[in-house]
């Protein structure tokens, strides 16, 4: 690039200096780390106290899901795997469409509550 | 996941955080124009990047994470200029960076010059303005460029002459 004009070269030095890097102040530092500490924690604590009751309340759903997301993403496709193979033992032990529900959101919970426990 | 395993990204991510949390803030900033949004879009950076952290650590084929890191930057960029956009933002405040990097003695002589740079930056295509960045700010070879910007090499070598001839054109008329 500096071969583009005589004085490329100093044109160059002249940008790199404009364009001179920016050290980020340390409470930025502070705030990032802080964050992606607390985003880590709080997903392993949303897992871990993914209670069944209150999973029936739809308004809930929400949360769980986000740390989730963030803490396990690995791990959730994990607990699909085991709920979905769990869902057809309770399909035959189920006493109706509700029942079966209930017994899949409890399998959900408890394969996700092991998950926390090992990460 | 597994502990290991798990363990063994985060001390990755942190190393990758480490290591370029300077010039993703520097992009933020030079994007952006002012050191508080520059904080916000670094942090918003870094939360992005540490979801998706295990895909791109798993396709990267142990190429540098850094333009992948600095695309993340851009694509949070472009979305916050949009929702902004009927606000006018200034690309970059030359008087704060000015005030604070250049007042050293040594630099004094130079000071309108590179007054003359920074106001002439303001006038480069988005496109151009943000290759200078990644050379000058960020030290990002061609490739490197070509990867955050999802451009081939050629073509970023090309676009970085014409911004860099464009610049001078404005800077120094002939």
């Amino acid at each position: 690039m500096s071969q583009s004009t005589p004085h490329g070269a100093d044109f160059e030095a002249m940008l790199r200096l404009a364009l001179h890097p920016v050290d980020p102040p340390d409470a930025l530092k502070m705030r990032v780390e802080t964050t992606l500490q607390e985003i880590t924690d709080a997903a392993v604590d949303e897992l871990e106290s993914w209670e069944i009751g209150a999973m029936r309340d739809p308004r809930n759903w929400v949360r769980p899901l986000v740390a989730g997301t963030a803490g396990a993403t690995a791990g959730t496709a994990l607990v699909i795997l085991r709920v979905r193979a769990q869902r057809k033992k309770h399909a035959a032990a189920s006493k109706g469409p509700l029942d079966l529900a209930r017994r899949t959101l409890r399998a959900a919970a408890g394969e996700a509550r092991q998950l926390a426990r090992r990460s | 996941m597994d502990s290991p395993h798990k363990a063994r990204l985060d001390k990755d991510f942190s190393d990758l955080y480490r290591v370029h949390l300077r010039d993703v803030y520097s992009y933020a900033y030079y994007r952006i124009g002012n050191h508080h949004d520059a904080e916000d879009l670094t942090e918003q950076t870094f939360l992005q990047a540490y979801r998706h952290f295990e895909r791109a650590q798993a396709e990267s084929d142990g190429r540098p994470l850094r333009p992948w890191l600095i695309r993340i930057a851009h694509n949070l960029a472009a979305n916050l200029y949009r929702d902004r956009s009927r606000r006018p933002q200034t690309p970059i405040d030359d008087t704060t960076v000015l005030r604070t990097m250049h007042t050293t003695e040594d630099l004094v002589e130079g000071r309108d010059e590179l007054a003359r740079i920074i106001e002439a930056i303001k006038q480069l295509p988005e496109e151009r303005r943000e290759a200078l960045i990644m050379r000058f700010a960020l030290g990002m070879d061609n490739r490197e460029i070509a990867r955050a910007m999802g451009k081939t090499d050629g073509a970023t070598k090309v676009l970085l002459h014409r911004a860099i001839k464009q610049l001078e054109g404005i800077v120094k008329p002939s």
